[in-house]
């Protein structure tokens, strides 16, 4: 068939993947991708082969992240940081708009949107993370036309995980490790010695278009089952995973179970896990207005369900304990986002586990009380 | 403008036309947004107000949608916004987005008796339903008012309470928490007035607006009046910041308030209201 064999994957070598970020920066788009800084991996602007995290990999359990060597070469041999690519597509800070006063009781005018448009390629993208940006599709999407500005020319680079975390559970969310679409182009990382290898794969006209720009070959069949064979060993070397029979309903039946107060004993009510989610969308707006009040501003940030002012109503929060605060994080992550949105809110990419800094486990907690007063 | 270039979160600039005082803190402000407003609303449904430079507040229509050029807010004063808007001048600027929300299913009752239950400036938001009854009388049929406040000086609308209560086809019943001399009308909480009232339970529609514990109680009582929890609906009240549903402040359980409600029926509250903190 003809869109087979536009589609037959093809291999791509390290000079292969710096001539696609040049393709893309020559589009127009900004590459952004995996770098190494203070000890994470984060997603930055790199501008080639040479700024990704090349022989590193990540070491996660509760409450811990550390880089370790790898005894090869790869570029993506690790899992995920603290950074999502949320960080670019819905921003932590975001002017919504401007008004300028010509004078003191003279009506405001709204000045012109700051023009700031930027198009974005995202470079390293894993399976978890695509669904996660499909998820934050369905809350933003429609709702918010700065969102919709930023994502509709974003170019994504998918790749397959061949590494599995400690704190990973994609698999038991439906969610990875392999890609399967939302994404441009696909790598599967094949590199042992120093010279990067990939199969590559394109999944739109977009990406098939790039792709025939850059110096590739075919990929062999022996490559393309080697490639089809690390990602099954990902998924069966996961750390851990959800309970997934009737979960919504169970834990929505269980919100008065005494294991809630017991995890807020523990809960620091920070908003780490709120801040490292891909999925978590929540914002609160501020006015703010330069000394003579002739300058207006109307500013949105993230915001978190751990903190008191989101539920500020009439003097007071509704939300007051630490207890009703993580029922609402963990219940609207896997029991009420379904209702709102029609998914669930979680992509088992276990950021919120490895960034607790108190090691709270978001599988453990929903297994317990999903299974009720004698779970 | 077509659809997809509308920022739902870019207000549009009104005037205030004119303001009158309804209460102890409470001000009823009647906004003029220009020729290129959005007119209609429905009864129920609410605009975000901003304050221009100090921030924004979702307040609920207080006016007569039969009116549909004339926007109106009651807006009690309590934290930094609502107290900016409420002490706009005459002529002063403010910033408004809406309609946001689903009102009171007054088109579904149509044919049915309907009971409006307030509890202290739940009131304004049930105001555009009386009108809209009002406007409409011939096919409703009866229509009770049972409104509850804290004290004689803080009852809103009175003169047009008054006007009301001296029409044949509305009966009103107001009640207060406590009353210091001249008052002699009801004491008490609002759902007493629910289980004195004969309301012909399978043939009414109830709509309730107040704090939420007051509310709580009234739909247990009109529950306990065997009026079906199909047929009671709540106005719900949490901090909407963005009314199109993307900000997360005002989920209640699955619901998006903004969104799903303000007025929500009773059947999917009743479980979830007597969750604490929820």
């Amino acid at each position: 068939m003809m869109s087979a064999q536009m589609d037959a994957a093809q291999v791509l070598t390290g000079a292969g993947l710096d001539a696609l970020l040049q393709v893309l920066k020559s589009r127009g788009l900004r590459t952004l991708g995996p770098k190494i800084r203070a000890g994470v991996i984060v997603y930055e602007e790199i501008a080639s082969v040479a700024d990704l995290p090349r022989g590193w990999t990540d070491e996660h359990s509760p409450g811990h992240y550390r880089l370790r060597r790898r005894d090869d070469a790869a570029l993506f041999g690790y899992t995920v940081g603290p950074h999502s690519w949320k960080q670019f597509l819905h921003p932590a800070r975001q002017c919504l708009w401007q008004a300028r006063r010509d004078g003191a009781g003279e009506q405001p005018h709204f000045e012109p949107e700051p023009s700031d448009a930027q198009h974005f390629a995202l470079i390293g993208v894993r399976a978890c993370e695509l669904r996660a940006i499909a998820i934050q599709d369905r809350v933003l999407l429609e709702a918010d036309p700065q969102y919709r500005a930023r994502r509709r020319d974003t170019f994504i680079v998918a790749v397959n995980c061949t590494v599995a975390g400690a704190t990973c559970f994609c698999a038991s969310m439906n969610a990875g490790p392999a890609v399967s679409d939302g994404f441009d182009l696909a790598l599967t990382e094949l590199t042992t010695s120093s010279e990067p290898l990939f199969v590559l794969r394109a999944g739109t006209d977009i990406g098939r278009a790039v792709l025939s720009e850059l110096p590739r070959r075919p990929a062999s069949d022996t490559e393309i089952a080697r490639a089809a064979a690390r990602v099954e060993d990902t998924a069966a070397s996961m750390g851990r995973q959800m309970p997934s029979e009737d979960l919504p309903q169970r834990l929505l039946r269980n919100l008065e179970h005494p294991r809630w107060s017991e995890v807020a004993e523990r809960c620091l009510a920070c908003g780490n896990c709120t801040m490292v989610c891909p999925t978590c969308f929540c914002t609160s707006v501020e006015d703010s207005s330069d000394l003579t009040g002739t300058q207006l501003t109307r500013t949105r940030r993230w915001d978190s369900c751990f903190s008191a002012d989101l539920t500020y109503l009439h003097g007071g929060s509704v939300r007051q304990s630490t207890r009703s605060r993580y029922r609402q994080w963990l219940t609207h992550k896997l029991a009420t986002w379904p209702q709102q949105f029609g998914t669930s809110g979680c992509v088992g990419c276990g950021r919120c586990i490895t960034w607790c800094p108190v090691g709270i486990d978001i599988t453990v907690e929903a297994s317990r009380i999903a299974a009720g007063e004698s779970g | 403008m077509d659809a997809s270039t509308i920022d739902p979160m870019r207000p549009r600039l009104a005037r205030v036309r004119s303001r009158r005082r309804d209460g102890p803190q409470v001000w009823t402000l009647e906004i003029d947004a220009g020729p290129e407003a959005r007119s209609g609303f429905s009864a129920g449904q609410f605009n975000m107000l901003s304050a221009l430079g100090v921030g924004e507040v979702p307040i609920s229509f207080s006016g007569d949608p039969t009116e549909p050029r004339r926007i109106v807010h009651t807006i009690r004063a309590v934290g930094a916004v609502s107290t900016a808007l409420a002490h706009l001048g005459v002529g002063a600027t403010l910033g408004i987005r809406g309609p946001f929300g689903v009102g009171w299913p007054l088109a579904e009752a149509v044919g049915q008796d309907v009971v409006l239950v307030a509890g202290g400036l739940g009131l304004a938001p049930l105001r555009p339903a009386v009108y809209h009854l009002l406007a409409q009388r011939s096919r409703y049929g009866q229509i009770t008012l049972l409104y509850g406040t804290r004290s004689p000086a803080e009852i809103l609308f009175r003169r047009e309470l008054n006007a009301w209560r001296r029409r044949a086809d509305l009966s009103v019943e107001v009640t207060v928490d406590h009353a210091l001399g001249a008052w002699d009308g009801h004491i008490g909480v609002v759902t007493a007035l629910i289980e004195r009232a004969h309301l012909a339970a399978r043939h009414t529609t109830a709509l309730v607006c107040g704090p939420e514990i007051m509310m709580r109680f009234a739909a247990e009582a009109l529950a306990a009046a065997l009026i079906p929890s199909e047929s009671i609906y709540l106005s719900m009240e949490r901090n909407m910041q963005c009314g199109v549903g993307l900000c997360g402040h005002c989920q209640f359980g699955g619901l998006l308030l903004c969104r799903d409600g303000p007025v929500i029926r009773y059947d999917r509250l009743r479980e979830t209201l007597r969750v604490r903190e929820l």
